[in-house]
């Protein structure tokens, strides 16, 4: 099978060459790596990656094929997928659980790819120039049309991508036991946190993120989630202030996009990272425990100290002083120092930038789960 | 926390000889963890019998013992050492056993020594297989329903519960040892006995079969924090059944999802922390059905292991250095990563590349033995290579295994696909030719239980074998972290890029210095084993110190060598020309060293002097002039030297007709082999031919040329280690072989200094060796083999210009590195320069014995011949011959009985002597029996031995005996071909009953002396560094 070329521009102008594969035609958005050696439908279908096309640094990519088991929601967000080598077998891994090729189903869903380029160059180019806007584009498209394209595409910062993938009604998924009832305000939440949830006994209720605290509140619900979710906290000022009318009303959790939300409500700012957070292997240090744990990470974007410092020098549980009392660090990221979580202390809530709920990832943090429901039922 | 500063001394035990499924890799993870611990402050004693190890040189550790790996011996160390910790877990089974054994024996209590790293309790918990499964069933793990067996009813009873075919495992025994598949009733008594033999407790675990299912290892390492993280995760292509040591492995796992690898990771942690290793590396074995998501736990090794070298150089995480720092109180936080230097060990490498390792087998040199790959481990060596897809890692596998000969598929397929059924050798081999001729993935997977995915990757691979190889090769870095961070180790491998504007995008920054670059030895395989990749280290340790970059390209991961510490750059690569040349491109380097890595790197001479670079040393004219015997011969004329007469021949037809002219006995070869491959010995024309249909012209599959050679029996063997800077020769050591000329010199125990000979004969040997070393050109090392015949006195075998396999033992006995002084000479100094003593005695005699692999190749004869099967060696040193031989004995297994009875059988010409062994042996108290004609020979020299019947003469015959346990020592030496087949039953029955069998006079000489030393009372231990001290040092 002949296939027919295509190629990666990024906005600085950087050509990498390689062969199409997936949906015919080009995609635009911003280009991210993730170092994860596993689960590439998982982050395909993650509504966080929403607007960007991922480098696999894996290099072979689709061995064991795609399966609805997989999908951490209802479609593909990832815009590409950049791949050193693509792995399209219906019979992948032979053991008749996958339900599609990798590439065939990339297709199906519209998705284009390529394969057959450098990724190990490119992604090296990233981490030295940063994130940046790109796209990929079958070889009919000239340079000039795809620098044009590329110019055309708005900039991550200050960008709402939250309104594209948040649903447009409130959905309630009831559980059989009378767990705990949570309001989350759906910002691209991936489903393995829904599945922890309820595997949890919790009763889920999903609004859209233009929800506000009213409509969040109405159930009287036990506890308010803010979840994961694409683009930039600092363009989302409506949610912040949504959350501003919940934080010491109810318990209030979040994870990743969720976690900065909280963070600005409380007060504190949040900065773009040059090449995000994205991979299965980063040591987070939780510091009430000391315990090092291996995480699920997947952002662009992190939290600030309130002395505008973007690392944490120290092991130690800091305290800060924000607008709704004492919050504590709870977690740091090993690698660069970067806040990675928060406990309120003067009111409930807790929020970590990584994803306890794995998928893919190691589950080192599903004890975050546990500790979340527990305070939550505690609470009620 | 920081380091323990509540300890000082910390004793290290290493795993003794290369012995199958313990090699090189715990010479690598022993060094490492020395170098680490050295460097955090604190006193290091090693014990390690095994000279050939980088971790025995003398400035690795604070103070090295050369010394057997015996509770005793290393009971004696501590008495003298008095260290605060004992560190068991770098040093492969063999440390975790005796460090078992001091516990239980009172002696770690006694003197207050803590084990550190893993408790005894840990190390019992894993190891026992009865305590394991308990242990992992209490924590929610599925294991293989099994029972316990100290008997064969045992056994019998236990189909009930475990059904057919079941696994039969030996509790405490190194890869498998003593272990099978029992398929039906017919072969239970034999499988189940044997196993219950080979376990030092007579116990073995029977279990549900699942081979077929995949096989999985995760390498985990854990801190006193209790923080864990996974390593690597490494799939076996060969499913469950063959053992991972003869597996094709890849790494990272390729088949299975992020769910089910997750469940793997899962398992893996909860497994180390059940069996509670507090600190360090563990290797956690799974089983796997991809069907049906069922995963059960096979095994766990609280220590390093193959997989954690394996895992090691596949992601750049050094596990046994870090396992030092944190059995020493460190935890992983707290120790940064080498490679990036940015960030914490406390994560998982993150792989941009794929893996693939290979073993390598030696079936070919053990006529006999059962070829089939089960669960009890028969490869010698493996080979490693690096891709960025896995077609161009199996590729570059395939190239780097180096075969001798290339595998041979039937014409006809349903033979092909009995052969792709049955796990052998070649499995692959024949996997690839039954996909080329289409022979479909689904009747291959139905035969092999192989992965469908490995096995499409393999069919495109065959369809077109050029594809992985599209784009130009370009130098990629291994740095943990698929370049998430910048890499500061310079680790490549090389890829095949589609180019970027900008050309490939090498990573490799070459920098100024001239950079000298260092061929490795490939896989180890007999005859080429650990002892060159000694010598390849300390080329580069010593490139360095003379200010050049030194750069090493080798694809052995087990290796030193292949550790990124060792070299300015590694390039881990196979070993073929194209590759060297690529890394030459790049590097361009002041000249290649191909003195070092045995044959390997001299094969390539020739190619890389035509390509223009410079061979450092030695030239490829004095290479050829040495290696070809039609050139060599007439040299030793020229210089009056005697050889044996000899005749090269181009075909079968030929060698039949010059035989006459050479003389019988014969020794037959074909040329540039290593190791003594095909070497055989026959004493008439029928012989010859024989050999020449088995072996075929085509033997060494390169070449056709058959040499013919006068083989002089009864003859010592010489063999001479020297340095030649082209006008001056210094002699490094003359070691006279116990065995008699004709017993490979890497198979026959030696001696330093020469325990019989006179000083005219040494000088004689130091004057020819020179003249040789002079007359070939050789600017490095030279090592000259003598055979001195009763008669016509000495004659020279051979002369390799190039390290040999003897260079680590005699720089280990006279304390100086040959290997860096001949690197030293190579980049241009002269021996007037290096001012080396005239004298290098140090008033001790040091014996190198080597160990063979007999026990695990059932069914090959044991004895010794002109081919070499070792695969292994081990150093004795004491005051006197007798006292080093008997601890070389020690240390290499075969424990001399102090009292006892004997059994002598010998060949007519060796009566008289035997009678000598006898009357010894019969002073000492030992009571002797002996074959009809052997007991005449000793009653007439009134030496009273029981005579016994031969096999042909009925039971009770003397292998009922040896069966019987009566049997404590036997000394059997063959006749020409006639007795080996009476002689074949004595040795196996020996063998397999683990009783010392001794096929020559001479060894059967020494071993008496060695008996009676032995009698004096335990030998005392020393240090090498206190031998070196003593050495006289005269100018
Ligand atoms: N229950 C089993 N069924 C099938 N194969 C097995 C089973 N247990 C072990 N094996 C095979 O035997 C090999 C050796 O077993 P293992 O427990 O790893 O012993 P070792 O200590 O020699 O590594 C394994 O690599 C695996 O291929
Ligand atoms: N002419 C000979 N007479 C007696 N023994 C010999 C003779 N030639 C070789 N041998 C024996 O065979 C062994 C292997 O031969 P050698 O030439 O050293 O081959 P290799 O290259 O494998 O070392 C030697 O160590 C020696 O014991
Ligand atoms: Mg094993
Ligand atoms: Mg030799």
């Amino acid at each position: 099978m002949s296939r027919s070329g295509a190629y990666v521009l990024l906005a600085d102008g950087t050509r990498f060459d390689g062969l199409s594969c997936g949906a015919d035609g080009a995609a635009v958005g911003e280009i991210v790596f993730t170092t994860s050696m596993s689960g590439y439908q998982e982050a395909m279908s993650d509504p966080s990656y929403a607007g960007q096309l991922i480098i696999f640094t894996y290099p072979q990519i689709g061995n064991y094929g795609v399966s609805a088991e997989a999908m951490e929601s209802d479609r593909v967000h990832a815009r590409a997928a950049i791949m050193r080598a693509g792995v399209d077998r219906e019979d992948a891994g032979g053991r008749g659980r996958s339900e599609r090729g990798w590439l065939s189903w990339l297709a199906d869903c519209g998705v284009p790819g390529i394969t057959d380029l450098d990724t190990r160059a490119l992604v090296r180019h990233i981490r030295d120039e940063g994130a940046m806007k790109g796209g990929v584009f079958p070889e009919g498209i000239s340079p000039t049309q795809a620098a044009e394209m590329i110019d055309a595409e708005p900039s991550m910062s200050g960008r709402d991508l939250a309104r594209e993938v948040t649903p447009d009604a409130p959905v309630t998924l009831e559980a059989d036991t009378d767990g705990p009832r949570i309001a989350m305000i759906d910002t691209g939440v991936k489903l393995s946190i829904i599945r922890n949830l309820r595997e949890r006994g919790a009763t889920v209720e999903l609004h859209p993120c233009t929800a506000g605290a009213q409509q969040l509140l109405r159930s009287d619900p036990d506890a308010i989630f803010l979840a994961n979710g694409p683009g930039d906290p600092a363009a989302l000022d409506y949610i912040v202030e949504t959350v501003r009318g919940l934080v010491g009303k109810k318990p209030v959790y979040g994870i990743c996009l969720g976690h900065q939300l909280l963070c600005r409500a409380v007060g504190l700012e949040t900065y773009k990272l040059p090449f995000g957070h994205h991979g299965a292997n980063h040591p987070v240090k939780d510091l009430t425990t000391g315990r090092t744990e291996i995480t699920s990470q997947n952002h662009g974007f992190a939290v600030l100290a309130p002395d505008g410092a973007r690392t944490i020098d120290t092991d130690e549980a800091v305290r800060w002083e924000t607008d709704f009392g004492t919050a504590e660090l709870s977690h740091i990221n090993l690698y660069d120092r970067t806040v990675e979580g928060l406990t309120l202390k003067d009111v409930q809530g807790a929020t970590v930038q990584y994803h306890p709920e794995a998928g893919p990832g190691p589950h080192d943090a599903l004890y975050l789960f546990d500790r979340f429901v527990d305070e939550i039922k505690a609470a009620a | 926390m920081p380091r323990r500063d509540d300890i000082h001394k910390i004793l290290l035990i290493g795993s003794g000889p290369i012995v199958i499924g313990q090699a090189a890799e715990f010479d690598y993870s022993g060094t490492q963890a020395c170098r680490v611990l050295m460097e955090e402050g604190y006193e290091v004693v090693l014990v390690n019998s095994n000279p050939a190890t980088i971790m025995t040189d003398p400035e690795v550790a604070t103070v090295t013992y050369v010394e057997p790996l015996l509770p005793r011996t290393v009971a004696q160390v501590i008495e003298r050492e008095q260290p605060d910790a004992l560190l068991p877990t770098l040093g492969g089974q063999t440390a975790l056993n005796l460090a078992k054994a001091l516990h239980e024996d009172g002696t770690l209590a006694k003197h207050g020594v803590e084990l550190i790293g893993a408790n005894y309790d840990a190390i019992d918990r894993a190891e026992d297989r009865e305590r394991f499964r308990q242990t992992m069933t209490d924590a929610g793990l599925r294991v293989p329903r099994s029972t316990i067996a100290h008997n064969v009813s045992d056994a019998r009873a236990a189909i009930a519960e475990v059904g057919l075919p079941f696994i039969v495992r030996p509790a405490f025994t190194l890869g498998g040892r003593g272990g099978g598949v029992v398929h039906d009733e017919t072969e239970l008594e034999r499988i189940v006995g044997g196993g219950i033999e080979a376990s030092p407790i007579g116990q073995v675990l029977i279990e549900e079969s699942v081979l077929g299912w995949g096989e999985f290892e995760l390498e985990v390492m854990r801190d006193r924090a209790d923080n864990v993280v996974i390593i690597c995760s490494i799939e076996n292509l060969d499913p469950m059944g063959v053992h991972t040591g003869d597996s094709v492995c890849v790494a990272p796992q390729q088949t299975l999802t992020d769910k089910q690898y997750q469940a793997l990771r899962d398992q893996a942690i909860a497994v180390i922390r059940a069996v509670g290793v507090e600190t360090g590396g563990s290797n956690v074995q799974f089983a796997v059905n991809r069907e049906t998501d069922e995963i059960v736990v096979i095994e766990m090794n609280p220590r390093v292991s193959r997989s954690s070298a394996l895992a090691s150089k596949a992601t750049g995480f050094p596990i046994a250095k870090i396992a030092a720092r944190l059995a020493v109180g460190y935890t992983l936080q707290e120790i940064p990563n080498d490679i990036t230097r940015a960030t914490p060990a406390s994560f998982e490498p993150a792989i941009d590349y794929c893996v693939v390792k290979w073993p390598r087998f030696a079936f070919e040199k053990f006529p006999g033995a059962e070829a089939e790959l089960t669960t009890h481990m028969k490869s010698v060596g493996e080979a490693m290579a690096i891709g960025r897809t896995f077609q161009q890692a199996f590729a570059k596998a395939l190239r780097s295994r180096e075969l001798d000969l290339e595998p041979r598929s039937p014409a006809d397929d349903s033979r092909l696909l009995e052969l792709v059924a049955v796990p052998g050798a070649e499995r692959f081999d024949h996997l690839l030719e039954a996909l080329r001729r289409g022979l479909g993935i689904d009747v291959l997977h139905q035969r092999t239980s192989i992965d469908p995915w490995f096995l499409h990757e393999l069919a495109e691979f065959v369809s077109d074998p050029q594809a992985p190889f599209t784009g130009v090769r370009t130098f990629k870095s291994v740095d943990t972290c698929a370049a998430e961070f910048a890499a500061r180790t310079p680790y490549f491998y090389s890829g095949w890029e589609r180019p970027g504007p900008a050309g490939p995008s090498h990573e490799v920054e070459r920098g100024e210095r001239p950079s000298v670059v260092i061929l490795g030895s490939g896989p180890n395989r007999i005859g080429q084993g650990i002892e060159f990749d000694y010598c390849c280290v300390h080329a580069a340790q010593t490139v360095r110190e003379l200010g050049r970059d030194a750069v090493m390209i080798n694809c052995n991961p087990e290796t030193v060598s292949t550790d990124y510490d060792t070299s300015d750059r590694l390039y881990f690569e196979p070993l073929t020309l194209e590759d060297v040349l690529g890394v030459c491109a790049i590097e361009q380097p002041e000249g290649v060293v191909v003195q070092f890595g045995g044959q390997t790197p001299l094969k390539l001479a020739a190619g890389l002097d035509e390509a223009g670079l410079q061979i450092l040393g030695t030239g490829i004219d004095s290479i050829d002039l040495a290696e070809d015997r039609s050139r060599f011969g007439p040299l030793l004329d020229r210089l009056g030297y005697k050889a044996p007469p000899y005749a090269s021949a181009s075909s079968a037809e030929d060698a039949l007709d010059r035989a006459p002219d050479v003389g019988f006995p014969l020794l037959v070869r074909p040329s540039y082999v290593l190791g003594g491959r095909a070497m055989e010995i026959v004493y008439s024309v029928d012989g010859l031919r024989g050999y020449l249909e088995r072996v075929g012209t085509g033997a060494g599959g390169r070449q056709s040329t058959i040499y013919l050679d006068r083989f002089l029996e009864d003859s010592i063997e010489v063999d001479v280690d020297a340095l030649c800077d082209g006008s001056e020769v210094w002699i490094g050591g003359i070691m006279q072989h116990v065995e008699e000329a004709g017993i490979h010199s890497g198979d026959s125990a030696c001696v330093l200094p020469p325990h019989a000979l006179g000083e005219e004969m040494l000088a004689l040997i130091a004057e020819q060796t020179a003249g040789i070393a002079k007359a070939l050109g050789v600017i490095g090392l030279i090592n000259v083999q003598f055979a001195i015949h009763g008669e016509q006195g000495l004659h020279v075998i051979e002369a390799n210009p190039r390290a040999s396999r003897t260079v680590p033992f005699v720089s280990k006995a006279i304390g100086l590195p040959l290997a860096k002084l001949a690197c030293r000479i190579m980049l241009g100094e002269t021996l007037a320069e290096l001012d080396l003593p005239r004298e290098t005695s140090n008033g001790h005699v040091c014996v190198k014995e080597a160990v063979l692999p007999f026990d695990r190749f059932a069914g090959a004869d044991s004895l010794l011949g002109p081919e070499m099967r070792s695969t292994g060696e081990v150093m004795g040193i004491a005051r006197d011959f007798p006292t080093a031989f008997a601890k070389a004995q020690a240390a290499a297994g075969a424990r001399l009985p102090g009292a006892g009875t004997v059994f002598i059988t010998v060949a007519d010409g060796d009566k008289p002597a035997a009678t000598g062994i006898a009357t010894s042996l019969h002073d000492l108290g030992f009571e002797i029996i002996a074959t009809r004609g052997t007991a005449q020979a000793l009653s007439r020299m009134g030496i009273p031995a029981r005579a016994i019947n031969k096999l042909g003469e009925g039971s009770p015959h003397v292998v009922d005996c040896i069966e019987r346990g009566e049997v404590d020592l036997v000394i059997n030496t063959p006749v020409g071909t006639g007795a080996r087949t009476d002689g074949y039953e004595i040795r196996s029955a020996a063998i397999t009953r683990g009783i010392p069998c001794i096929t020559t006079i001479s060894g059967g000489m020494a071993a008496a002396r060695a008996i009676a030393a032995a009698r004096r009372g335990e030998p005392e231990v020393i240090s090498l560094q206190e031998i070196h001290a003593r050495a006289s040092g005269v100018h």
